[in-house]
């Protein structure tokens, strides 16, 4: 592959290439285009996402959040157009996808650690080598669970959690989230949330996260992609630059209380509009 | 209270042999008819330990495990390929449904002709039997694992051979157990009327029907119990089995 490129683009001393790397989208989206039996989805959709940001999904329900990240992960095919990583394909690129249903996601007959192992047993890395990063990784995040359980021993958050690890471990590049906190109580999605958002602040791992809670989405987003109803267009690419660590003081400053109200707004006149 | 509650399953066993005693003793039922629950179990103690009755448990016993393992080692494997396409599964379904709901006894003969009169026959039409409730239970055990944890597996880059043998094949267990469970049970009915009726010389079936034919009433019954227990035994065995090793099942 990199034979065929040409000759000047070689010649770019590192640091250039690192910079325009740095801001390049990550993932181009060009004449996306889906079908459904009953309705079309997407229509020759057009997208960027921004590299090294947390970029939150939102709009009207059936719009097609899930299906855009399901697409992009290759959990579903499209029928027409282009989705590429830095001008890669899915296939040659490392990627992280957590499931809303994390009962459904997790395998009951492997103990936590061994879940989140399971991603480079795939890979063919040798049981050492996979010990060794699982642990790194729990130390990294700070994680108290006990991971000698089986799921099914486990609370819904630690679950989850232990979902959310299973994605890191193999260093993706981007992160998908469907829904992650959405099956979760209320006590349980806040802790979760700061779990995200300190994964997030340390890994600096380009996210996508599908979301049906705006607060959510806000408090969590450097990006929230406002979708219409289908065939969704991109109504809206809201920027949310708020310093991390956020806090609850966070939502209840003015910025954050804009930004929800403007997006608020778009949502309902999206909505009425169907 | 709770000391109680731990004696709650003798209470159906006690009544029962409270009632049996009173038929007995009030000679309700002629006595050649319903022996007493004394004699009965004495016959049942007499015929296991020094009898030709523990002989004949032991060849049932025998023949029941042999028809399953040997449905199970055919089933097993063939289910998990069936299951792994459901177009393969569909297209066999109607033959898999048709003769999983034949009588096994039905094909007594057929087995006969093939077998002759011998341990092969029973145990073949019992395997038979076992082997289309295992097939059926395995294939859509594998069919209808969860779509997210094979989707899981995927997004993972799991190849398919490795979906099938790390998540469909787990994912199955706890039906292949349902069906196992169901297939010891079948193979045991089967081999009981298999050694009543096909010429047999032992077997918990002939003991049934030989002391019938010598109106031997306590010998009759304690065949019976004795068989009633093999069949228990033999699904609290799986269960157990069961429990230790697919222990998410239900969870």
């Amino acid at each position: 592959m990199a034979g065929t490129q040409p000759a000047a683009k070689v010649e770019l001393t590192g640091t250039v290439r690192e910079s325009s790397h740095r801001t390049a989208p990550h993932v181009t989206i060009r004449g996306l285009t889906k079908r459904f039996s009953d309705a079309t989805i997407y229509d020759n959709f057009d997208f960027d996402i921004p590299r090294g940001k947390l970029m939150s999904v939102f709009g009207p329900n059936g719009c097609g959040k899930s299906t855009l990240i399901n697409m992009i992960a290759g959990l579903f095919p499209v029928d027409a157009g282009e989705i590429l990583f830095d001008g890669q394909p899915l296939s040659s690129i490392k990627f992280g996808y957590v499931f809303q249903n994390y009962r459904e996601a997790m395998f009951p007959w492997l103990r936590a650690f061994d879940n989140i192992a399971y991603p480079l047993k795939v890979m063919g890395v040798p049981k050492a080598e996979r010990n060794g990063r699982v642990e790194k990784i729990v130390a990294s995040l700070n994680v108290k669970i006990d991971l000698n359980l089986y799921p099914y021993q486990m609370s819904g958050g630690q679950q989850q959690l232990v979902s959310i690890m299973r994605a890191l471990i193999v260093e993706p590049e981007i992160l998908f989230l469907d829904e992650p906190f959405s099956a979760l109580d209320y006590e349980m999605t806040l802790f979760m949330r700061e779990q995200l958002q300190r994964i997030f602040v340390e890994t600096a791992t380009t996210t996508v996260l599908v979301s049906h809670d705006l607060e959510e989405a806000v408090y969590l987003s450097d990006r929230i992609l406002l979708l219409s109803r289908h065939p969704a267009r991109a109504v809206e690419f809201v920027h949310y630059d708020a310093p991390r660590p956020r806090t609850l003081q966070t939502m209840s400053e003015s910025d954050f209380i804009n930004i929800k109200a403007h997006c608020l707004d778009v949502f309902q006149r999206e909505v009425r509009k169907g | 209270m709770k000391r109680f509650e731990a004696l709650l399953p003798f209470v159906g066993v006690a009544v029962l042999l409270m009632v049996w005693s009173l038929t007995v003793w009030a000679r309700v039922v002629d006595p050649v008819l319903l022996p007493s629950p004394v004699a009965t179990f004495r016959a049942m103690w007499v015929g296991m330990t020094s009898g030709k009755l523990g002989v004949d448990f032991l060849k049932t016993v025998e023949r029941t495990i042999y028809s399953t393992a040997i449905a199970a080692v055919i089933a097993i494997p063939l289910g998990i390929l069936l299951g792994s396409s459901e177009k393969v599964y569909r297209s066999v379904e109607f033959l898999i449904d048709f003769f999983r709901s034949t009588p096994a006894s039905a094909m007594f003969p057929l087995f006969l002709v093939l077998f002759g009169v011998g341990d092969r026959t029973k145990i073949s039409v019992a395997a038979f039997g076992a082997g289309l409730v295992i097939l059926f239970n395995v294939a859509y055990g594998v069919m209808n694992a969860r779509k997210t944890r094979i989707l899981a597996a995927r997004v993972m880059g799991a190849s398919r051979l490795r979906v099938l043998w790390d998540v469909m094949l787990l994912e199955s267990l706890p039906q292949t157990f349902v069906g196992l469970r169901n297939g010891v049970s079948l193979a045991l009915v089967i081999v009981v009327v298999a050694e009543m009726f096909i010429g047999s010389t032992d077997g918990l079936g002939q003991r049934v029907f030989e002391a019938q034919q010598l109106f031997d009433m306590p010998d009759m019954y304690a065949a019976i119990f004795a068989a009633g227990a093999l069949g228990y035994g033999l699904n609290l065995l799986f269960l157990t089995i069961e429990r230790r090793f697919v222990h998410w099942s239900g969870k």
